[in-house]
């Protein structure tokens, strides 16, 4: 197989020329592709990028020829290596999957069978596809294990899916993917799921695999930066279809549609500040499938739309002169001046902080986990937070940074009265909360402290319309003395996260994500909180929609001088938006400081490790690459001294093994920027910055 | 795992415990030894007959007294009168020196059937022994038949094996077994229909069971149980069919009957899986209109003649017996669980 491809290697792998994909319900037919074509040769990467909805994964399943008992390919044609997928009977298509294109998945866990071992789901592959024997078949799985760097091949092969970390999962389906050495690989966001560093990991193995066995790949995502860091070409996809097609360098330095302007636009840098380039959210909304507008489908949220021109007919793919093979779905890509910047902005001074409104002493969360029925019953501790002391001010957005497991949620916990502290202090507005459950707190202190939640479709009551549910918010915190006035402050509420005040009318599912976090945003400021802890609250948008609610809260953080605290992994728009930044690992403080001192050496190790991880979207940066290894260290079990040992690749330099005995004390580097971390104060001041943004 | 058994065992010593209790109190109500006197004494007892045979059998005593000696922690009560021996403990040919002090559960003598006239453990031993037999048909048809069905329909949701199969699922649960069982009995075994294949009656299935004198009985439990289990089957399979790591194996390039019976078999049998074990004490007294309707002398059959006749002794070891197949069939399916589900770890 292998000999052949090289031999043809002028042939492109997949071609898929005009397709449209479209799925009927008894309703109506729903055209989810429509005149799509890309073309991937041999040994290339191509991107696949656009927001949920836009079709990408349809493309995918397309290929597959798996769009289940609706969807079908009405027009247009998918070959494979000069054979016609639409054409294959089930049994060639048998063949052809696993075989020659395999995919990878967006959720591992949920792609993997929970009841079959790893290595029976690996062996399948060969034995299906190449007759092998059990025996071979394992072989092979354990050298693929290890070909993906799992350490301890033949446990991970005995083991059961839930029995290993989300990233050792991915690591499985890609490893499956290999088994048979297929000539195209599909990835479907594959990191999505995962946290920053172990998805940086992820992406470098996908690479190393990609020059080890010369693989082509269709790999599908909304993130820029992960795209520009895998692939040598990609495709813009909005609204079912291609928009703009080109090699990586062409798109993102000379881009010819408003579209992919846009999104660069709404999507923070780590090379910019909120002052000087400014998030520009793209107006209006996703159309949806049926209520796509005539011409073009970008028009009505497009800055250079031309009435009559746009709206006109359908628009088609056109070359860019002097580039190769780069395509733009954009009628006017001659006449826009592409390089003029956005208009400047109402540029709101940055607040000078407040008083101090918050603060924590030592703050301790532990949870006792009762031993399980083999252990005789020993009780485990879980030391969720450790000895956090940090105050926020009021006015002043302060970024909490960390992934999975690192105790950010447990401190929001504590912070709300979900749970209650094991030791140490909360001190709100000088008043001791630690000790207090929200049930016993009073309706002032719970009003004064809220939450935005991560995944705005989970926290909406589904049966309740928008405004009772600011209501009831109302109601609860002892807002307004009259039905009537609770009335006209839901709506200013509404007026005020933008929102139209027809909307009070609505059901949440008539909504869309950004509308449902917004109502989620009006409701934590009903009982005008003075903290509002934001968990995550765009990780779960649109990167178009994630701007403008970013943009939201900070117009009301200014505003109503609310203290925000800003819980996220995503460190370019922790960047972007906060004024200091605290950096969690495995319930430890590792760093905090302002966001200038975090963002430029000397930095804590982790920190570097995570800054190194972002994906940025930005052919100019350039940044170390720093991989960590392994995962997380469970907090069921921390490793001695330092936490961060484990994976810290500036270990050798502290002398004498300190960092696997003792816990770093808190090193103070300059006035507000502290680090637990042993290294000498020479190794510190040595570091390099991590990103390195080219002079123009 | 060990400590895990040893409290459900505790569970079910509680719950047999409790109920013991509430049935006591229940079977002891006056009025029915009253009942019980009279059928016991003579249909024209005068009320002083019964007031008498009420006291030599002890009846008049406090409740929790004579229930302590049910148990067997309290030493039985005997009397003697007219030369005769009364009391729980007391069986033909004793003298007094003969009947033994305590005589209760705990001793391991559940009684006397006052109405079969016989020890009541061994009532018990034969009628279990009987629905077990039945039982042990039934589960050997209906679990593989339904199971069969669901699978097939779960499959391919909405194509037309699955209506077809759906519909035969529903059809059989609708009807309650005092139908399906008259109606199977006029077509196979009277001459209403003319074909005779099977016997209308089970009693001889009782000494020896054939397929002609057994199936009927057999198939009517049975059809009754498929379309409840096929359903669960179903839906547990539409859900696993659906599931990512379906798309996965085909697209892996696995063969559809592959995908069924290797990736979503075992996954979609562990929602029905307790479905079927709660079948077990359903068999055990839902019998009951079968094993009449086929005078077959089972467990549902002896559980009706012990609460028509009041049978005090009867009647809890009975119930004794109903906790324990419930709890024990239970804790199977938690066992069970463990090994058809990996991610389950017992408790």
């Amino acid at each position: 197989m292998k000999g052949q491809s090289v031999a043809e290697v002028d042939e492109p792998i997949l071609v898929i020329e005009n397709l449209s994909i479209s799925f009927f319900t008894r309703a109506r037919k729903i055209p989810a592709v429509m005149d799509f074509s890309v073309t991937v040769r041999p040994g290339e990467a191509v991107g696949l990028v656009g927001e949920s909805g836009c079709g990408k994964s349809t493309v995918a399943l397309g290929v597959m020829r798996d769009l289940g008992t609706t969807g079908r390919i009405v027009g247009g044609r998918v070959l494979f290596k000069g054979r016609d997928l639409a054409a294959m009977s089930d049994a060639e298509l048998r063949q052809v999957r696993g075989r020659e294109i395999a995919m990878i998945y967006q959720e591992p866990m949920a792609s993997l069978n929970p009841a079959m071992k790893i290595g029976r789901q690996l062996m399948e592959v060969p034995m299906i596809h190449d007759g092998v024997s059990a025996a071979e078949a394992r072989e092979r799985a354990r050298e693929v294990v290890a070909d993906v760097k799992l350490p301890d091949p033949d446990r991970i092969l005995d083991a059961y899916p839930h029995q290993l970390s989300g990233g050792q999962q991915q690591r499985i389906v890609i490893a499956m993917a290999l088994m048979a050495r297929p000539s195209l690989l599909i990835l479907d966001e594959p990191t999505t799921a995962l946290d920053v560093t172990v998805e940086a990991a992820v992406v470098d193995l996908v690479r190393g695999l990609r020059e080890k066995y010369g693989t082509s790949m269709l790999f599908i995502s909304h993130n820029l930066g992960l795209v520009m860091d895998v692939c040598d070409r990609l495709c813009v996809m909005y609204s079912g279809e291609a928009v703009e097609t080109g090699a990586i360098a062409d798109v993102f330095d000379r881009m010819r549609h408003p579209y992919t302007q846009a999104l660069f636009r709404s999507i923070p840098l780590p090379g910019a500040d909120k002052t000087s380039r400014p998030l520009v959210a793209i107006p209006g909304n996703f159309p949806l499938p049926h209520e796509r507008p005539r011409g073009c489908n970008f028009g009505p949220r497009c800055g250079y739309f031309a009435e009559g021109r746009c709206d006109g007919a359908d628009v088609p793919m056109g070359a860019v002169p002097g580039d190769d093979r780069h395509f733009t779905r954009c009628l006017r890509s001659g006449e826009i001046d592409w390089a003029r910047p956005p208009a400047p902005p109402v540029v709101a001074p940055r607040l000078p902080p407040g008083d101090v409104v918050l603060r924590m002493e030592d703050l301790r969360k532990y949870y006792e986990v009762a031993g399980g029925m083999f252990g005789g019953g020993l009780a485990k501790v879980v030391k969720a937070n450790e000895t956090l002391s940090f105050e926020a001010r009021e006015g002043e957005t302060l970024a909490i940074v960390g992934e999975s497991g690192c105790g950010k949620s447990t401190l929001a916990k504590v912070l709300m009265g979900l749970e209650t502290a094991t030791a140490g202090k909360i001190l709100l507005y000088n008043e001791d909360i630690q000790d207090t459950p929200i049930a016993r707190r009073n309706t002032d202190t719970v009003s004064s402290v809220q939450m935005v939640f991560q995944n705005p479709f989970d926290t909406l009551n589904p049966s309740m319309t928008v405004g009772r549910q600011i209501l009831r918010a109302l109601e609860v915190f002892g807002e307004g003395g009259s039905e009537e006035a609770r009335q006209a402050r839901m709506l200013e509420l509404l007026d005020l996260v933008k929102l139209p005040r027809a909307f009070a009318e609505r059901m949440p599912r008539q909504l869309s994500g950004g509308q449902k976090q917004r109502v989620g945003i009006a409701r934590a400021f009903a009982g005008g909180a003075r903290i509002v802890v934001a968990d995550e609250p765009v990780s779960a948008l649109d990167v178009s929609v994630q701007a403008a609610v970013t943009e939201l809260l900070m117009d009301i953080q200014r505003t109503n001088r609310t203290t925000l605290l800003f819980i996220s992994h995503d460190l370019s728009i922790v960047r972007y938006l906060s004024d200091r930044v605290m950096v969690m690992y495995l319930g430890h403080v590792v760093e905090i400081g302002t966001t200038d001192q975090v963002f430029s050496p000397p930095y804590h190790p982790y920190t570097e490790a995570l800054l190194s991880a972002v994906p940025i979207a930005d052919t100019r940066v350039t940044k170390q690459r720093i991989v960590l290894e392994g995962d997380i260290p469970s907090a069921m079990n921390p490793p001695p001294g330092c936490p961060f040992q484990t994976r810290c690749r500036w270990k050798g330099r502290v002398a004498g093994g300190l960092c696997e005995r003792e816990v770093p004390p808190v090193v103070t580097l300059a006035p507000g920027h502290q680090i637990k971390c042993h290294l000498p104060a020479d190794v510190l001041a040595g570091m390099e910055p991590v990103i390195q943004v080219a002079a123009e | 795992m060990l400590k895990f058994l040893a409290r459900r065992l505790g569970a079910l010593i509680l719950t047999a415990f409790a109920m013991t209790v509430v049935v006591f109190a229940l079977t002891n109500i006056e009025a029915s030894l009253r009942k019980l006197a009279v059928s016991e004494v003579s249909s024209r007892a005068t009320p002083e007959e019964v007031e008498r045979w009420m006291e030599r059998s002890g009846f008049t005593r406090p409740i929790p007294v004579r229930y302590a000696e049910w148990l067997g922690v309290a030493p039985a009560y005997v009397t003697e009168s007219d030369g005769r021996l009364y009391g729980r403990c007391v069986r033909q040919g004793m003298t007094l020196a003969d009947v033994p002090r305590y005589c209760g559960v705990l001793q391991g003598d559940f009684g006397y059937s006052k109405v079969l006239r016989d020890e009541v453990s061994a009532v018990i031993g034969r009628s279990l022994a009987l629905t077990g037999k039945l039982m042990f048909w039934v589960m050997l048809l209906m679990v593989p038949a339904a199971l069969i069905v669901g699978v097939l329909s779960g499959m391919r949701e909405g194509s037309k094996l699955d209506r077809t199969l759906s519909t035969f699922s529903i059809a059989t649960t609708a009807t309650p077994e005092y139908v399906s069982g008259v109606v199977l009995i006029a077509v196979f075994a009277s001459t209403a229909v003319g074909l005779r294949w099977f016997s209308g009656t089970a009693t001889g299935a009782m000494e020896d069971a054939t397929f002609e004198n057994f199936f009927l009985p057999v198939l009517t439990i049975a059809l009754y149980g498929v379309g409840y289990i096929a359903r669960m089957t179903r839906a547990s399979m539409t859900e696993v069919m659906t599931a990512q790591y379906i798309r996965t194996a085909r697209l892996k390039g696995v063969s559809f009957p592959n995908i069924v019976m290797k990736h979503a078999l075992r996954n979609a049998l562990i929602a029905p899986f307790t479905v079927i074990m709660l079948q077990f004490p359903w068999l055990l007294n839902g019998v009951v209109i079968v094993e009449t309707l086929f005078n077959y002398k089972g467990f549902g059959w002896t559980l009706v003649q012990a609460a028509g006749n009041n049978d005090i002794d009867l009647l809890l070891a009975c119930s004794v017996v109903a906790v324990v197949v419930v709890l024990v069939t239970q804790l199977i399916s938690d066992v069970g669980y463990v090994f058809l589900n990996p991610r389950i770890r017992v408790s």
